[in-house]
């Protein structure tokens, strides 16, 4: 009994009156879910539609809910943080508490929320843009689906079982070693992040071959949509970065869990070259994240200026300039690790050098914007404060590349306040407007404006109360990371601004929560799918898009495709439509959430050291993987009679 | 563009796949030489190392003609450029270690 008793008080999270509470919510939603899910008889349909489905459109807003879902989780680390630096000498968390939770923000935000995000919207958006049906793998990509859930799930239920880990995101070497974290939180970190990680080298895999063999007829690659260009050069970045972190998380898994020597002081190993793997991906990471909000801007930007994207092919070259320079600047984040000056020198230099690409593009974005007819949309809102938000993220990140400066400004606020105004004001403010851009495409309604843009004032000004202050606190001396400081020290009323700050874009967050319930209810229909006069192909059909997207597949002759459509109509010259042919469509699939259980129960195992249980777990998989090789008949045929019925349904025949 | 009608990708389901076969079985047992190699014998660090170089460089010729389709395709030009950038970020990766990790101030 006692033995019990204790297995039980380490296997829970004890002791902490935040986390029973939190034990206490999860056991209520989950209980609620499944109570609703019932009394309105909607397993089957959950099944049927959404678990098991292969379509593109239908797995982007899964990531979507799912990215949603950690944001909220890695916002409310934040607050708490927020609320523990606020004032002097605070109580409110302890500093392993602390350490935990600002590890949990930190690769919540980028792996489960930031990625699943721009996943979510690479996988609504780009078959549409390029003509498609759907992705090229479509198992696959439900598959990368799965992973990354099950991924987000393990890591999630580190703070409840077993302890979270408390390494930082970057899990360094060797305090990350068993030696000195001898817990399992850091093994929910490894497993946890390889898992997503295997989903996200797929989904790089499954766009690059989509935009190369998928696009319409006569759309070659440089008449694509600047955001289906963006996500091709991220996809290339996922798919050479990723196994460098694969390897590196592989390398410290065999160190934890079966006592390799990798990264160990002891025995031959290298602690430094944990931080030299971790951020050779690290650094191409932050392009991944940030290319593809590059590309949902350069596409808000020039619908509602109402003119041609400036400077086409300078933007393409510019990005890939930028994806080569991605993989040799990584040694920047640790220039205080003792490197040697001609080391740093280079470093520092290639640095500064991926700013120029990255300026050449924001004066495109002006140069669009110059003499257009702009329109004051809430997708525009996020997409004009982006420019000077990240511009002044983008300086600080030159005055970081200073090698000799950048041992002032290692590790102190103002590296954390740099690199919030890159990732906030462009991967946050790029997700927000890609969701309002977009939304009416994924549900065939708008969000409504008066509340979107409420949302996008209270969120924009509190990002600013918020890390303005911390550039100035970090120069009188606070470091990242610390849980707690002494009255005397004088960065008491700083940091309760910067909370004030925190909690206005917790606020800003609910008020754009609050307007998507809103416009489920009472949100403007969007019968012409063009609600926004786009100039893209994904605003040629109906909203939301048939399950095969396009009845008949358009041939492309300019840039801007559906803009010289509409031109071609005005001018009188609109081409007859070509008649229908049965659709060849992938078919649903159970395997890809069933592996993915599997998956979640070898990497549970893992995390405990139970091999028992991990092995069978792994067995699941690779059965799998067999099962799936001996599906022959993955595919149906969409007849003529039901795409005349879906496309007179829609307005779009009469 | 036959691809964007979704048409099915023609199977070759014709015969045993001899080629994948021979493919895993060569790369496990270069795998495993390897392993033996560095484990089993205890030649010179340098050598060692030379040897497990060639080895992997072997293999991954073995992947790319076995599993990956290298001579297939209608567009050689993708296939050189993702050859071309593998190349520069396998470069920048153990060229930038090894400067990195050695010239460490003492």
């Amino acid at each position: 009994m006692n033995s019990i008793t204790n297995f039980l008080s380490h296997f829970f999270v004890t002791g902490d009156p935040m986390i029973y509470g939190a034990d206490v919510s999860i056991v209520l939603v989950t209980l609620a879910i499944f109570f609703v899910l019932t009394y309105f008889k909607k397993w089957k349909w959950l099944w049927q539609e959404w678990l098991t489905t292969t379509d593109h459109k239908k797995i982007g807003i899964m990531y979507i809910i799912a990215a949603l879902l950690m944001f909220f989780r890695g916002g409310v680390d934040a607050l708490m943080m927020r609320t523990q630096l606020a004032l002097p000498g605070m109580t409110f968390l302890n500093s392993d508490h602390y350490n935990q939770v600002f590890t949990t923000h930190g690769t919540i935000m980028i792996i489960f929320a930031a990625m699943p995000f721009i996943f979510g919207l690479m996988n609504i958006a780009v078959p549409l843009q390029i003509g498609a049906r759907d992705v090229a793998f479509p198992f696959l990509n439900a598959v990368s689906f799965w992973l990354f859930f099950a991924g987000a799930m393990l890591f999630n239920l580190s703070f409840v079982i077993g302890g979270s880990p408390d390494a930082g995101w970057s899990a360094y070497a060797p305090y990350a070693g068993t030696e000195l974290n001898p817990g399992v939180g850091e093994n929910y970190y490894l497993l946890a992040v390889q898992i997503s990680g295997i989903g996200s080298l797929a989904t790089g895999i499954n766009f690059l071959v989509t935009i190369l063999k998928m696009r319409a007829p006569g759309m070659t690659l440089f008449k694509m949509p600047m955001f289906s260009w963006s996500i091709l050069i991220t996809s290339v970045i996922m798919i050479f970065a990723f196994p460098a972190f694969t390897v590196a998380l592989a390398l410290m898994t065999v160190d934890r869990i079966f006592g390799g020597h990798f990264f160990t002081i002891a025995s031959g190993g290298s602690p430094m070259l944990w931080a030299n793997l971790f951020w050779f991906w690290g650094h191409p990471e932050v392009y991944i994240v940030l290319l593809p909000v590059f590309g949902i801007f350069s596409e808000v930007i020039a619908t509602f200026a109402h003119k041609t994207l400036f400077g086409y092919a300078i933007m393409v070259w510019s990005m890939v300039a930028i994806s080569l320079l991605s993989f040799i600047t990584w040694l920047h984040h640790f220039f205080t690790m003792g490197n040697t000056a001609p080391v740093n020198a280079f470093f520092s230099i290639s640095t500064m050098l991926i700013a120029i690409p990255t300026g050449v593009k924001i004066f495109n974005w002006l140069f669009t914007l110059n003499k257009g007819r702009i329109h004051f949309t809430t997708p525009m809102l996020w997409a004009l404060a982006f420019i000077p938000n990240f511009t002044i993220g983008g300086v600080t990140g030159v005055m970081l590349a200073m090698a000799p400066a950048d041992y002032q400004y290692h590790n102190s606020a103002f590296l954390v306040a740099h690199f919030h105004s890159t990732l906030i004001a462009g991967t946050v403010f790029g997700i927000f407007c890609g969701l309002h851009y977009w939304w009416p495409k994924m549900f065939g309604y708008l969000l409504d404006e008066k509340r979107g843009k409420w949302a996008f004032w209270v969120f924009m000004i509190s990002f600013n109360i918020c890390f303005m202050p911390m550039y100035f606190l970090g120069l009188m001396g606070q470091t990242r990371r610390m849980y707690t400081y002494p009255a005397g020290l004088g960065w008491g009323p700083v940091n309760f601004v910067i909370t004030i700050g925190a909690f206005g874009m917790g606020v800003g967050f609910v008020i754009m929560a609050y307007n998507i319930i809103w416009s489920a209810l009472h949100g403007k229909r969007d019968t012409t799918g063009d609600p926004w006069d786009g100039r893209t192909l994904e605003w040629s059909i109906p909203s939301p898009a048939a399950e095969y997207n396009f009845a008949t597949i358009p041939t492309v002759s300019t840039r801007d495709a559906f803009e010289a459509m509409k031109e071609d109509k005005r001018a009188g010259k609109e081409k007859a439509p070509a008649a229908y042919k049965p659709i060849h469509m992938p078919n649903n699939s159970a395997i890809p959430v069933v592996m993915s259980a599997f998956m979640f129960i070898a990497g549970f195992g893992f995390v405990f050291w139970w091999f028992w249980m991990a092995i069978p777990g792994v067995i699941g998989v690779i059965g799998c993987m067999i099962a799936r090789s001996f599906v022959y008949n993955d595919a149906h045929l969409i007849p003529v009679e039901e795409i005349e019925r879906t496309e007179r349904a829609a307005g779009r025949l009469s | 563009m036959q691809e964007n009608e979704n048409q099915p990708i023609r199977q070759e389901h014709a015969g045993f796949p001899w080629k994948q076969v021979i493919g895993l079985l060569l790369s496990l047992a270069l795998t495993f030489l390897a392993l033996w190699i560095a484990v089993g014998l205890s030649l010179p660090v340098n050598v060692t190392i030379a040897i497990i170089v060639a080895l992997a460089i072997f293999q991954a010729f073995i992947q790319l003609f076995m599993f990956m389709h290298v001579t297939e395709g209608t567009e050689p030009v993708h296939q050189l450029i993702s050859i071309l950038f593998g190349i520069y970020v396998a470069f920048a990766v153990v060229a930038g270690t090894i400067w990195i990790l050695y010239a460490q101030m003492g």
